[in-house]
């Protein structure tokens, strides 16, 4: 690790540095052709460019200085920071719930570190209790770390290992769990999760925060207290996103696994339910049913765990002139299923038919969903859908775009026989198609829900 | 003992002991006594269109009680450098402040509520902060790095402002001494606060997110007047580019104060530089005084760590409190608690500010971390006891109190106390040790009240959501090469224009400087006329009359230059401006015919003369010297005004043989 006293600098800017034998976390006198500058030499952020060194000035603030315009660089001393977050036992409590909390890699609770401004990752439960002590009020947590992945990065691997490690706490007999998730792709592990872990006896409640909890008005905390309410607490044992319900700092809501989606890029209320309410609302003080079917609480220790997925599995969203030479790819490739996101009630353009049927005759499965997210896959009603159904597109009903795309790798997972999977696609497992929409089911502010269906009853829409 | 004591004599005595004076009085020797040390950070709003980090408009204000949205958030304490949480920061947040806040469409969106990260950095802003920066001779830095410092006061609904420095190491010059500048940053505005009761605080967001400066200086003022000039300066530098804003909250300082032995206490939010000399006057002696407390207590108390309050819950009948007192604190979930703080006899009254004791200290504390809202105590050194002896006879009994200790009574919502019982035994610890850190607001009267505790030094962390901003050497010079006259060569200006002094302020408050000078340039008018014409004349009538809102500075210039034109005496101008002022579309043919102006040839008012003085010799109005000329004068300076000079005509009254 020679290097590491240069941490992050490159090119012509580590030159400099060597030049002036100046190391990251000295303080340094600099000598420039702007002036004198003092400071501590901190590490760059990877991503930068190589012409600026960067200095916590003694106010705290941290600037850049053009290496160009220095002249001499002075060390008056050094001290290499070292962070660690503090650990304090998170207290037993009988009578209190047990909650395993596992972690993918999405950062719930941190802390800063004030010198690099590195956010330092908050897992174990004695580091978590640090961060959030009311936790403790609410369950007994003990904590196990998965894999450490972005959001992004989380694909089938993970879900089928996550699916095996909630089946073994749920033999443990675990009272509820807390999935930490990056936001960006939790609908996709939410589905997943619903198909692999099928008739839990427990919550299974996906959680993640929009701000980080470096921040004072971050929803870290919030979210983490109320998913820890929901797994220990909560009568709705199936696998549930719990975010912010509104933006406000009031109370979250539970999604079913198979309906949600994330709809904004950085609202803190992001994650909204479609084509029906969220499942419930939940504060500190317990969970509050809003749907009135769900699967209750069990004390049995029976689950279903299935970790089967194929990944050659693709989704096209449909644009205006889409060339068919684009699903002739994907069948080249070796893709045995795709799940189409069509204009409308489910179409594409007729010069897509050929490549259509090419792919159906080469057995790959074909599903239709739906851009407008909202509504049903309706193929009956114009000739477009017909000839679709003809060549051989089965329409996935209700089912998100991204849900549809998770069940047809699970299910292609299982089995090769297109009927069969046919047969697992329209089968619902847990809500991914609803026979019917309720007249609330388009809600798109689902924020202060109460107030929504009051003003629904009100006027006319 | 007891029995004799007098709170208001103590208070006498103790302002005595401690040394002090009022400020009329004061001099650089009291000062010098008690080391008075003062540093300004001086915020300003700069004049861009939109906000710094997000497209909404600036400087669009809403009433308070006008607003599309309400959106709630309680801002969380973030573990500290050490891992820890702030005590009092906990404790805070404990009592759970709920931030409300108000927002308007048109002047607030996603990014002011924190639910979308920012946008790239105003350029706008960032070139006047350089500009300002370059005034200030800082050395002005490579990057800019967008630096997060955290708010738990909720001003800043995502916790913490966005700021960057632009510059460090810089000075001003004063009329008798230099001062450095640490740095000049740029950062976002905060909400404006609607009000804080108990629990819950609102707030606007309108002038969040605005674009503002802040300048601050090294700790070198050694008296209040000094602190005054400096942030006078500051504000008359920043005005001379003609791109900040002005009006009323657009230029506020934070006051940064200490004692030899004290810490630094800020004065938050100074609106007026006027006010600055009594708040840094009082808060300094308020040190000195906490630092007097200091060394009482530990002759008393030999063994600080040990030293510990007592408290007991008692209903309002069982210490015998009046019956209006009894009504007042009667709700179900009120609860009363007394206090007994051992060796505080005489502490509590003792002297802190002009009209303030000790015991206050606990009251303003008590409405911020408590969130029990005034009056929330008795205690038992009130100048006015309110309770009366029986009372605190039985208070003391019950806690078993002796003659050296002091006693208090709290109330409050039962969910409150604990905290408020901490926040009261805490107060007690810091007095030990002298002044704790915090920041004060400000009051009119000159006195200050504890705002809230002093963050940690270590708040700052770089913002993640944006990146450096490289400052390239080709357009820092583009814009050294057009910058403003320094405020320090402006006086030098003034002083050798000789322009009376009242009107200095005036002039660099409303950067007039160039108006004068294009006058001077452009017009040939002296620098001296044009510029009492506006600190005097104009500064007169804008004090008696709305502004309209088509007037501006620049209506001087087109008026002297009519006038110039038309080769009018320029006395005429003061008279016109009244006209000019209130209906500034009139055009100036019309105000000079609404005034009942006659263009008459000079000669034909000197031809006036000679008839004039012989009338005089016959009437004689006075004997006394004088009086002649005056006499005439009143005849013809009406006529005289914008023809001739004044002076020229009475020059050639005196001519005629008249006496002056």
């Amino acid at each position: 690790m020679a290097d590491d006293i240069f941490q992050g600098y490159k090119g012509h800017a580590l030159e400099i540095l060597k030049k002036h034998n100046a190391r990251v976390w000295a303080h340094v006198k600099v000598d420039t052709t702007r002036g004198m500058f003092e400071g501590t030499i901190l590490p760059r952020s990877e991503n930068t460019d190589d012409k600026h060194l960067v200095l916590k000035i003694f106010t705290g603030y941290n600037i850049g200085l053009d290496v160009d315009t220095i002249r001499d660089i002075k060390e008056l001393g050094y001290k290499k920071a070292v962070y660690k977050i503090p650990e304090k036992e998170f207290p037993y409590s009988e009578g209190k719930p047990n909650v395993k909390l596992l972690g993918t890699g999405g950062t719930i609770a941190s802390r800063l570190d004030y010198r690099t401004g590195a956010v330092i990752p908050a897992f174990s439960p004695g580091e978590l209790y640090g961060a959030v002590p009311e936790l403790a009020d609410i369950c007994n947590l003990t904590t196990e770390k998965l894999f450490a992945v972005f959001s992004e990065n989380m694909g089938p691997e993970q879900y089928k290992k996550l699916a095996v490690a909630i089946g073994n706490e749920i033999e443990k007999g675990i009272d509820g769990i807390i999935i930490g998730h990056g936001t960006d792709t939790m609908h996709y592990t939410s589905a997943a999760l619903t198909f692999m872990v099928q008739d839990p006896p427990v919550p299974i409640v996906l959680v993640g925060s929009q701000r980080s909890s470096d921040r004072p008005s971050s929803d870290a905390a919030l979210n983490l207290m109320h998913a820890a309410t929901a797994a220990g607490h909560g009568d709705i044992a199936e696998v549930m996103v719990c975010m912010f319900g509104p933006t406000s700092d009031e109370y979250g809501f539970l999604h079913r696994g198979t309906r949600v989606r994330k709809m904004h890029s950085s609202y803190r209320s992001t994650f909204r339910t479609i084509g029906d309410t969220p499942l419930a609302t939940v504060t500190r003080q317990g969970v509050t049913p809003i749907k009135t079917e769900y699967n209750h609480r069990r004390k049995d220790r029976k689950v279903k765990i299935m970790p089967y997925f194929e990944e050659r599995v693709a989704m096209l969203y449909y644009y205006t002139n889409m060339n068919p030479d684009m699903i002739d790819a994907a069948v080249d490739n070796g893709y045995k299923g795709i799940i189409i996101i069509g204009t409308g009630l489910g179409h594409v353009n007729k010069p897509l038919y050929p490549a259509i049927k090419r792919a159906i005759q080469k057995g790959v499965a074909i599903y239709m969903t739906v851009q407008t997210l909202w509504g049903y896959v309706h193929m009956f009603v114009y000739d477009t859908g017909r000839d679709l159904m003809a060549l051989g597109i089965v329409p996935a009903e209700n089912m998100l775009p991204e849900t549809a795309y998770i069940k047809l790798g699970w299910a292609l997972g299982q089995t090769n026989d297109l009927e069969k999977v046919k047969e697992i696609m329209l089968t619902p497992i847990n809500g991914e198609i609803t026979k019917r929409e309720p007249y609330n089911g388009y809600l798109i502010y689902q924020g202060g829900v109460p107030e929504v269906e009051a003003f629904i009853k009100q006027f006319h829409k | 003992m007891s029995s004799k004591f007098d709170p208001r004599r103590n208070y006498n005595e103790t302002r005595k002991a401690i040394g002090y004076v009022p400020r009329s009085k004061a001099t650089q020797k009291d000062y010098d006594r008690i080391g008075f040390t003062s540093g300004l950070e001086v915020h300003q709003q700069l004049n861009t269109r939109e906000k710094l980090f997000c497209r909404c408009p600036a400087g669009i204000y809403q009433k308070a009680d006008d607003y599309d949205a309400e959106l709630i958030r309680h801002m969380r304490p973030t573990l500290s450098e050490l891992g820890e949480y702030d005590g009092t920061a906990l404790m805070e947040f404990k009592t759970r402040k709920k931030i409300i806040y108000r927002i308007k469409n048109q002047t607030a969106c996603t990014y002011d509520v924190d639910d979308t990260p920012p946008f790239p950095l105003n350029r706008e802003a960032l070139e006047i902060a350089i500009e300002l920066s370059l005034i200030s001779k800082l050395n002005i830095v490579g990057e800019v790095h967008i630096t997060r410092k955290q708010y738990l006061d909720g001003s800043i609904p995502t916790g913490f402002q966005r700021t960057a420095i632009i510059g460090v190491e810089g000075e001003m010059q004063l009329k008798n001494k230099k001062v450095k500048l640490i740095q000049l940053s740029l950062e976002e505005d905060a909400c404006r606060e609607v009000s804080d009761i108990g629990h819950v605080r609102v707030y606007r967001t309108d002038r969040l997110g605005m674009p503002l400066i802040e300048t601050v200086t090294y700790p070198e003022f050694k008296n209040p007047d000094e602190v005054k000039e400096g942030a006078d300066y500051i504000r008359f530098m920043n005005r001379s580019t003609g791109k900040v804003r002005t009006g009323i909250g657009s230029t506020r300082a934070d006051v940064n104060v200490s004692c030899t032995g004290g810490t630094r206490i800020e004065i938050k939010g100074v609106a007026h530089t006027s006010w600055m000399p009594e708040l840094t006057h009082n808060e300094v002696f308020r040190q000195w005084a906490l630092l007097h407390i200091k060394e009482m207590l530990l002759e008393r108390v030999k063994a600080p760590v040990e030293w510990k309050s007592s408290h007991k819950e008692v209903s309002a009948k069982e210490i015998g409190l009046k019956e209006d007192l009894i009504r007042a604190l009667s709700q179900p979930s009120v609860k009363i608690y007394i206090i007994n703080l051992p060796q505080y006899h005489g502490i509590l009254s003792h002297f802190t500010q002009p009209g303030k004791m000790f015991a206050d200290e606990f009251s303003d504390r008590l409405k911020v971390i408590a969130c029990i809202e005034k009056p929330n105590m008795l205690h038992s050194e009130m100048p006015d006891d309110i309770a009366g002896k029986k009372v605190w006879a039985k208070v003391s009994s019950l806690l078993d109190s002796k003659e050296e200790d002091a006693q208090l009574i709290i109330w409050g919502d039962e969910d409150d106390i604990p905290t408020a019982l901490e926040t009261i035994e805490e107060r007690c610890r810091m007095a030990f040790s002298g002044i704790p850190k915090e920041t004060r607001k400000s009051l009119k009267d000159g006195t200050t009240i504890f705002e809230r505790v002093l963050p940690g030094a270590d708040r700052m962390y770089p913002d993640t959501d944006s990146a450096p901003i490289p400052l390239s050497d080709q357009r820092i010079t583009e814009i050294s090469q057009n910058l403003p006259v320094l405020v320090s060569e402006r006086y030098a200006e003034l002083t050798k224009w000789n322009v009376p002094e009242d009107t200095y302020t005036y002039i660099l408050k409303n950067n007039l400087m160039p108006l004068i000078e294009k006058c001077q340039s452009d017009l040939g008018v002296e620098p001296r006329f044009t510029a009492t014409l506006l600190a005097h004349t104009l500064k007169h009538i804008r004090g008696q009359h709305p502004a309209a809102p088509e007037f501006s500075f620049n209506k001087i210039y087109d008026l002297l230059g009519f006038l110039v034109n038309r080769k009018l005496d320029l006395a005429i101008a003061r008279k016109m401006l009244y006209h000019l002022y209130q209906h500034p579309k009139m055009d100036f043919d019309s105000i000079l015919v609404t005034m009942g102006f006659n263009e008459i040839p000079r000669e034909e008012i000197i031809e006036k003369i000679p008839f004039l003085v012989k009338k005089y010799d016959q009437i004689k109005t006075s004997e006394n010297s004088g009086a002649g000329v005056r006499w005439i004068m009143g005849h013809l300076s009406e006529k005289a005004l914008g023809n001739m000079p004044l002076s020229e005509l009475k020059e050639m009254i005196l001519k005629e043989g008249m006496k002056d």
